[in-house]
């Protein structure tokens, strides 16, 4: 029968649609409404302290838009004015300094691209299977072009000392957060940025400043930035000891796993990106990263590890950037069990969950970068499973 | 910042390690700019700016401010301040962070990670109930009170006798039990070169089984779920504890309106810009209390109609006796008498578990009631 959707006269196709200035800060489709960042209400005790996850399986290529990156707040979004905003530079310095938003602005800027990884990102899948979307097992995570003055230019504005090792960056908002930084990798490739994608940040990403630390864990992208001190050791504040350290099977815990390992997953099909057509033709994608570098290579399964293919990269490859890669196959019907398995360009393999285990115990919460695989049935449901 | 201390506990365990590992940590395609230092730009800040942001405390005691407190103190100020989440003997509230013992866990399945088991250093206490503590009214506590507060942390961790008092001179001489069970990250060395072999490509395994399934947990949120698996940031109880409380409370028998004769402001409609500044001033209460359409209750009850509102009369809310005491009475919330309670909530009703010192600002208190009045007649 012929399809109404082509022999129907349309309501679009008749009457006209809103003009320009109906929406001077455009928004997505209203059939798009599903597509929102999303809580795990009985994960924390408070909103206010907390986090939600980015809709990996609803987007494509390696950008995240600015509305959809995910946020994890210590004390609420702090709500800065830019016209009363300072960052002070204390510390082992010739000349603590104040700068304004307009002092920051003069100073050189770069652009990059680089992916913010929570180190908890599948921390809830530590002791097995639990969570039934890459939302929400891999969504603790955003990858947004960076504008900003590198750090390195700050710091030698105020002269750092010869005894300096580390900074302390400090947040305004109301958890006043706090993260030690080795001097190192200050000078290296941190960013003081103010916008992303082009645009202001979001005020849940930190609005008017933030510190970008590419490839290390996102706890230290310390928002609302209102100061860095430079220091000769580090500070042990909460975040970096009774938080974000992890906990090993002898009952002690390393601390200071800054980089976050090579670590790969499938967005579409999973849980809550069924197949929503039958056999033949399909697209399989997915996210690889490394806070070590670019990712070259990505291998997939379908049938649980046994055989694997290589599967094709597309889009650019920057540096600590999320890697968007596809495996265009012919889908036979049967039942799958997907993974993905990152390559990144120190010679690093993304581990099994299990091969992770074995060194790190079940309780380490932080730092989970095994592979994930996902069940998919001969409908085209899938779900999150551990497989042998 | 501040004056370093002597008697120092961590000032020659910096992790050389650190230093190795920033220097191989990435490599930039571009070059940046480069400049030493001579843009010119920002100015100088004064002492007293410093002296004002720079609160951070470090392992060796530096940044201490001058002062001291016992456990005892420490005990009421915890009780009226720290006890609504963490409860009164760092035991932890629903999913609010535990705070006392747990010692022996961690090498457990399921490792309680305190201040006592866990944390390594004093100064982190101190650094952090200062900055950041209680939640939703942070910087408000005095050096003393900290100095005390932190006491009594200590004392419930069994790592001082109650007799202690914390002070600028003594805190070098208090070490964490668990300082030595940490170390710097050995991914370098454990994992790396054990993580980076070729592969398997073909004929990999003989067969796969699946070995478990998420959904037998059910704990995804769109599926409706409610426990299951662990915590976020590590605390020790099951998510079955966190099952939110049950939902808002049948709304309130009393009609929304005020029994009580009008006030000028309140006949007039409310002021537009007073309910926008009290909406401000209440962020200093949204850490405990809801209020509007689907306002629940939380640490405290929700203001939903608060105005005209018997006092103690939310179903479900577990009330202080001074409120129980209240309802019986048949007092009822007016305007004045609450202002009369935010000016001085411990003087107005003694025994509240409400751990708030009050609103100092008549205008602030003003803005505030007339924000509940406006958000309770939504």
């Amino acid at each position: 029968a012929p399809d109404p959707a082509i022999t129907e006269l349309q309501p679009w196709q008749q009457y006209l649609g809103e003009g320009v200035d109906a929406r001077p800060y455009g928004f997505p489709s209203e059939h798009e409404a599903h597509v929102v960042r999303r809580n795990v209400p009985w994960l924390t005790a408070d909103a206010t302290s907390s986090v939600n996850f980015t809709p990996l399986h609803e987007l494509d290529g390696i950008i995240t838009p600015n509305g959809l990156c995910f946020e994890r707040h210590h004390g609420g979004i702090a709500e800065l004015d830019p016209g009363s905003y300072r960052l002070m530079i204390n510390g082992l310095v010739d000349s603590p300094l104040v700068f304004t938003m307009q002092d920051l602005l003069r100073f050189p800027r770069e652009n990059r691209v680089h992916f913010l990884e929570c180190a908890a990102n599948s921390g809830m899948e530590w002791r097995g299977a639990q969570l039934n979307g890459c939302q929400f097992t891999h969504g603790m995570i955003h990858n947004v072009m960076y504008t900003g003055v590198p750090l390195r230019l700050l710091l030698e504005e105020a002269g750092v000392r010869t005894s300096a090792a580390w900074i302390l960056a400090e947040g305004a908002d109301a958890s006043g957060m706090t993260r030690s930084i080795p001097l190192e990798k200050a000078l290296d490739d941190c960013l003081v940025a103010f916008k992303m994608n082009g645009e202001a940040l979001r005020p849940e990403q930190g609005y008017p400043v933030r510190l970008v630390v590419p490839g290390w864990e996102g706890n230290m992208w310390v928002k609302w930035l209102r100061r860095i001190e430079v220091g000769d050791q580090p500070w042990h504040h909460r975040e970096e000891t009774s938080k974000y350290t992890d906990l090993l099977p002898d009952g002690r815990a390393r601390r200071f796993t800054w980089e976050m390992d090579a670590k790969s997953v499938i967005t579409s099909p999973s849980p809550q990106a069924p197949i929503p057509h039958g056999p033949g033709p399909m697209v399989l994608t997915g996210l690889a990263w490394s806070g070590r570098g670019t990712i070259p290579r990505v291998d997939v399964t379908l049938d649980g590890g046994v055989t694997w293919t290589e599967a094709r990269m597309s889009g650019p490859s920057f540096d600590k950037s999320l890697h968007r890669f596809y495996h265009d196959f012919v889908w036979d019907g049967r039942p799958m069990l997907l993974q993905s398995r990152a390559h990144d360009s120190t010679g690093y393999v993304q581990p099994t969950k299990d091969a992770l285990r074995e060194i790190r115990g079940e309780n380490s919460i932080y730092h989970n970068n095994g592979i994930q695989t996902w069940a998919v049935n001969e409908s085209g449901v899938a779900e999150n499973v551990e497989i042998s | 910042g501040g004056v370093p201390l002597v008697g120092a506990a961590s000032a020659d365990e910096v992790p050389a390690e650190a230093t190795v590992q920033a220097a191989s940590a990435g490599t930039e395609t571009a070059p940046s700019p480069s400049r030493e230092g001579d843009f010119g730009l920002g100015r100088a800040a004064l002492p007293e700016e410093v002296a004002a942001w720079d609160i951070d405390i470090r392992p060796d005691g530096q940044g201490l401010p001058e002062g001291s407190g016992d456990v005892w103190t420490g005990e009421e100020l915890f009780v009226e301040q720290c006890a609504m989440c963490h409860g009164d003997f760092g035991e932890g509230a629903g999913r609010w962070p535990q705070l006392a013992m747990g010692q022996g866990t961690l090498e457990g399945p399921d490792p309680v990670k305190t201040v006592g088991s866990y944390w390594p250093y004093l100064s982190t206490v101190w650094d952090y109930v200062h900055r950041a503590m209680p939640f939703g009214n942070a910087q408000s506590l005095s050096p003393d009170e900290v100095y005390a507060i932190t006491a009594y942390i200590l004392y419930l961790n069994e790592v001082v006798e109650d007799d202690f008092v914390l002070s600028r001179e003594s805190f070098a001489e208090v070490t964490m039990p668990n300082e030595d069970n940490f170390y710097m990250d050995d991914r370098p060395e454990v994992e790396l070169a054990r993580f980076s072999e070729a592969p398997c490509m073909e004929a990999c395994k003989d067969g796969v089984e699946i070995t478990m399934h998420a959904r037998v947990l059910d704990v995804t949120p769109e599926g409706g779920g409610d426990g299951g698996g662990i915590d976020l940031e590590g605390s020790s109880g099951s998510p079955g504890d966190a099952a939110p409380e049950p939902a808002a409370a049948p709304a309130d028998p009393e009609p929304a309106a005020d029994p009580e004769p009008a006030t000028e402001a309140a006949a007039a409609g409310p002021d537009p810009a007073l309910v926008e500044t009290g909406a401000q001033v209440f962020r200093k209460c949204q850490a405990c209390h809801e209020v509007g359409e689907d306002a629940a209750n939380r640490v405290g009850p929700h203001l939903t109609d608060l105005v005209g509102r018997p006092i103690g009369s939310v179903d479900g809310f577990n009330y202080s006796a001074v409120f129980e005491e209240a309802r019986a009475a048949g007092d009822v919330w007016t305007e004045e008498h609450l202002a009369e309670f935010l000016a001085d909530p411990r003087g107005t009703y003694p025994g509240t578990k409400m751990s708030f010192g009050g609103l100092r600002k008549d205008d602030e208190i003003a803005a505030l009631v007339a924000y509940l009045r406006s958000a309770g007649a939504e």
